[in-house]
């Protein structure tokens, strides 16, 4: 008996329909791609994306160049020269990360006692030249300015894990 | 006609005990086999392989996997690393699984510091290793079929990966580089909502949606035809060449580490190991399809059964404190400090731990002495030892089904050219 449904099935092209009828039911379902520079899927607050040095609010810089961001860089992408300020505080002369070293590991913002070094949301910061890629102080202080409240929330929003 | 070499006749002994003509006829022209590149370029070969095939005419009679072009000097660049540094580079090794290749060296961590885990981090980290089979089971299957033909299949489980994905991301902050496991534990706790949202997942919308696209394949005739007894690997040959994970399970060996020498929270875990009868493409594929489901299973066993608590060691002198106490506190202060800039030091020793990755048994082979960089840091790939088999399971076959043979392989270039 089951030969012969087997045979009806093999001649019918059984498993061919029951496809066809599978994928015609998911033509009609809503689709799974977002339209993407103008829809975008939501991230974590964990999101270890676009370097940022961030300030504090009275506009003070938070980086104190204790290198330790540098000294736990496993590539090796992060430089740092820092020197006393005329008031006496120790603050960076250089800090430059070359972004097509880094690997976004996050060991950076993990090590920075200060929440100074950031990976912020952002994830779209392609160039068109590699020197672009190469950061500057100047840049990441701009990007912190830049994305200051999107990071503060996620860090507020991820405190309790931290 | 004296100059036309004497022709080779393939299959001598078919007309062994007749009486045939071997001598040439006018128009005969001697033929030689075909000896072409399949990659390093080809889509289908799965990353940078190139494989030196002997043809004739579309039958195979020798095949050289060609291996290095994907070799980043990963060993070497660990003995310069600490031990923590040195953990984002596994990620990278095989990019398709990075959880489980980071599973492998914590464990050989913890195993030479002699450092016990708290509960929760041994479930969280069986939970994502899971998810990370599942991760790699989609990408491969998917790829599998899309390699014997089939494209709607390969649509449909990238959406589980796009899930799976976003899950790491939520608790790592990474999709693929997740650098989440740590020596002595996990790096960050995961919010209650991620859990719920991954059992959810997997009691729903895995089943439905992994079951809706295998069951456009798995019964299908071409997808069949073009898998069943391909590359026939019997039980001695298997553990002859060496091989592990889904390839030694698909030619019906229940190998595998998770039950063979539990480590984490494996031993409590109740789970069953799919094996295959015949030993073929269709075997190993089919064992893939059945330990997603054994996945979904430890995932939702584990998620019931995980326990509160600290997720890494306290253990001050190699797990850095949290941020909030090292703000408060000297000593923490201190202890964070010395863990970002030296880093831990591990007794000397030696010691090689093997977990099963999605691939089969990952290894790392740690040589410690006794400083806060790894002396040695050897890594077992799987997909070494499985290619080492092209030869012995692509002759014979025709050139088309060598797809279906490295798909079935699952074979990732990161890893196996380290």
């Amino acid at each position: 008996m089951s030969s012969i449904a087997h045979l009806v099935k093999s001649f019918t092209l059984w498993e061919f329909v029951k496809a066809h009828a599978l994928t015609l039911k998911y033509f009609f379902k809503p689709k799974a791609t977002i339209n993407y520079p103008f829809e975008k899927n939501p991230l974590s607050p964990r999101f270890r994306g676009e370097h940022a040095l961030r300030r504090y609010p009275n506009g003070e810089e938070r980086c104190i160049a204790c290198k330790l961001c540098e000294a736990v860089c496993p590539a090796q992408a992060i430089t740092i020269e820092a020197e006393p300020r005329d008031d006496g505080s120790r603050r960076t002369t250089r800090y430059d990360i070359d972004m097509t070293k880094c690997i976004y590991c996050g060991f950076c913002q993990e090590a920075c006692p200060v929440d100074a070094i950031v990976e912020g949301p952002n994830f779209e910061f392609a160039t068109e030249t590699r020197e672009e890629l190469l950061y500057d102080k100047a840049k990441l202080l701009a990007n912190g300015d830049k994305w200051e409240r999107a990071i503060a929330a996620n860090l507020a929003a991820d405190a309790p894990y931290r | 006609m004296t100059d036309v070499p004497q022709v080779k006749h393939h299959g001598s002994d078919m007309f062994a005990g007749y009486p045939v003509d071997t001598a040439n006829t006018a128009g005969d022209q001697a033929v030689t086999n075909y000896t072409i590149n399949f990659g390093p370029q080809h889509p289908a070969a799965h990353g940078v392989l190139r494989m030196v095939m002997e043809l004739d005419g579309e039958i195979i009679e020798r095949v050289d996997p060609h291996v290095g072009l994907l070799h980043r000097g990963t060993e070497k660049l660990i003995e310069y690393k600490t031990y923590l540094q040195a953990l984002p580079y596994f990620d990278r090794l095989d990019y398709c699984s990075p959880l489980g290749m980071e599973h492998s060296y914590v464990l050989a961590i913890e195993k030479l510091l002699d450092l016990e885990v708290p509960e929760r981090a041994q479930y969280l980290r069986v939970l994502f290793a899971e998810l990370t089979r599942i991760c790699n089971h989609m990408l491969n299957i998917g790829s599998h079929v899309m390699d014997v033909g089939a494209m709607t299949p390969n649509l449909w489980v990238f959406e589980l990966r796009e899930d799976c994905l976003n899950f790491f991301e939520r608790a790592s902050g990474a999709r693929m580089h997740s650098a989440y496991f740590r020596p002595g534990g996990v790096h960050q706790d995961v919010p209650e909502r991620l859990l719920y949202d991954i059992g959810e997942w997997c009691e729903k919308r895995l089943p439905k949606l992994f079951g809706d696209a295998m069951s456009l394949v798995i019964d299908n005739r071409i997808f069949k035809q073009r898998n069943v007894d391909i590359a026939t690997v019997s039980k001695e040959d298997a553990l002859a060449w060496g091989f592990s994970g889904p390839m030694i399970r698909g030619s019906g060996i229940a190998w595998d580490l998770r039950k063979s020498q539990p480590y984490d929270a494996y031993a409590k875990m109740d789970f069953d190991i799919p094996v295959g009868t015949r030993g073929d493409c269709y075997d190993r594929f089919m064992v893939r399809v059945q330990e997603v489901h054994q996945s979904a299973r430890i995932i939702l066993q584990c998620l019931r059964e995980m326990p509160t608590g600290p997720i890494a060691s306290l253990d001050r002198k190699v797990v850095p404190p949290k941020r909030g106490e090292m703000k408060q506190s000297m000593e923490s202060l201190i202890h964070h400090f010395k863990l970002y800039t030296e880093g831990f030091h591990v007794p000397a020793g030696e010691v090689y731990v093997a977990t099963e990755s999605p691939k089969g048994e990952f290894g790392v082979y740690l040589v410690s002495d006794g400083t806060n960089k790894p002396y040695r840091c050897k890594i077992r790939p799987t997909a070494f030892s499985h290619l080492q088999a092209m030869d012995f399971m692509c002759k014979g076959h025709m050139l088309a089904d060598t797809t279906a043979i490295i798909g079935a392989i699952d074979v990732v270039f990161g890893e196996c050219d380290r």
